[in-house]
């Protein structure tokens, strides 16, 4: 029997649940590496070679080298890991934020400034025309 | 006997730390966030914890992908401020009170709950956070710290009612032991957001503000709300709110609301703040 999943219906959502995890487990592994000073020097000085030593999907690899932070997510990748790798680039949680939503760093910046995103619209995929 | 007195709820942004670390409270953007924590200094001097048991999640620091414990309770003497990417925050060590810790570990597990029991632990901002705005910048913390993490990153967290359950039985381990001991328990993390993908910046002030109104009227049909609620209604990471029935669990059914703070936005996340007291 499979289990229902009745988050599945949130719109631009991914909940990070045991199967997600199970696929993202080598590219979260990686991520994780840079939150200490030894993972971030190493990763510096040979970014391939460091790639290497985790046993992650072709696509999880092309996904970090573009840093193509949706795509990440979409291939099992979790927000508090990956987060970790905009932190080595420099961008902070808001920033990226700013990046996955589409909408730039500065409308994003603003649109929380005013509030925030409503709920009002967002609470189903049916509500969104292109989900 | 040691008591649990009263519960703090606070939300645990990376950035309200960071603001406090690199001197921007008095910016325009940081003000009226940490304008709402004056009060609660206040009632901390006033309430002067022995100890803090505290409720938070660990933003895979001490655990990555390879171990995640449900809950983990904070055995060892002392907890270090980890590097999260950005360099460990400049706060002071986190001191435990290691034989109330052992108590309530193997109190909690003969009460079945099967806590993991942590000897060795860094610290993030999941825990220095609240503990920043609740006492500000001193030398010292001025109480010794228990720290739980709860998983809440991987889904499923557990359940609300398995939180709120877990505060009673925290409560009957503390109540069991003998030193005269003044308890505070935090539930942390929180309000509404979501930090990930296309629906990231979601802010739901209503729910929030209900959710602080039913933790005072209403905690067990509070606790019984399902996990796709909280991911639905307030963004995929305000499933955090699940820790704050531990607190409410661990104090009396009837309660004092003693302060209140809401703020919009701190980075993506709404900041929540409540203050509980037991009526003597």
């Amino acid at each position: 029997m499979t289990m229902k999943k009745d988050y599945e219906d949130i719109p631009g959502t991914f909940v990070f649940d045991a199967d997600r995890a199970r696929v993202g487990y080598h590219l979260n592994q990686f991520c994780i590496s840079l939150g200490k000073a030894a993972g971030r020097d190493a990763f510096k000085a040979d970014p391939e070679g460091y790639l290497a030593r985790y046993p992650m999907s072709e696509e999880q690899k092309q996904a970090v080298r573009d840093r193509d932070w949706n795509r990440m997510l979409e291939l099992g990748g979790n927000i508090y890991y990956t987060s970790k790798l905009a932190a080595f680039d420099g961008i902070n949680f808001q920033n990226l934020a700013g990046l996955m939503t589409g909408m730039g760093v500065e409308p994003y910046r603003e649109m929380m400034l005013n509030g925030g995103r409503s709920i009002e619209g967002n609470r189903y995929k049916s509500e969104w025309e292109e989900e | 006997m040691a008591r649990i007195t009263a519960g703090v709820g606070c939300s645990h942004v990376p950035a309200i730390g960071i603001a406090m670390d690199t001197g921007k409270t008095e910016e325009e953007y940081w003000k009226p966030v940490f304008a709402g924590f004056e009060k609660s200094r206040e009632w901390m001097a006033k309430a002067k914890p022995d100890v803090i048991f505290l409720v938070y999640n660990d933003h895979c620091t001490a655990f990555d992908s390879s171990i995640i414990p449900t809950f983990a309770l904070g055995c060892a003497p002392e907890f270090q401020p980890a590097d999260e990417g950005w360099g460990p925050r400049p706060v002071p060590v986190v001191k435990n009170h290691p034989v109330l810790a052992s108590h309530i570990a193997q109190s909690l597990i003969l009460d079945e709950f099967d806590i993991t029991i942590m000897n060795e632990m860094e610290v993030d901002h999941g825990l220095t956070v609240p503990l920043s705005v609740m006492y500000g910048q001193p030398e010292e913390w001025p109480a010794l710290v228990i720290p739980l993490a709860v998983n809440v990153v991987m889904y499923p967290a557990p359940t609300g009612n398995r939180c709120y359950q877990l505060g009673k039985a925290i409560r009957r381990a503390v109540e069991s032991f003998d030193e005269d001991l003044n308890v505070v328990i935090f539930g942390t993390g929180g309000m509404s957001h979501q930090l990930q993908y296309k629906r990231a910046g979601l802010i739901n002030p209503e729910w929030d503000q209900a959710f602080l109104d039913r933790l005072t009227s209403d905690p067990v049909g509070l606790s019984q709300m399902p996990h796709v609620e909280y991911l639905r209604e307030a963004g995929s990471e305000g499933v955090e709110m699940v820790m704050w029935h531990v607190m409410r669990g661990a104090l009396d059914d009837d309660v004092t609301e003693v302060h209140r703070h809401y703020h919009v936005p701190a980075s993506n996340t709404a900041v929540g703040h409540i203050i509980l007291e037991n009526k003597v």
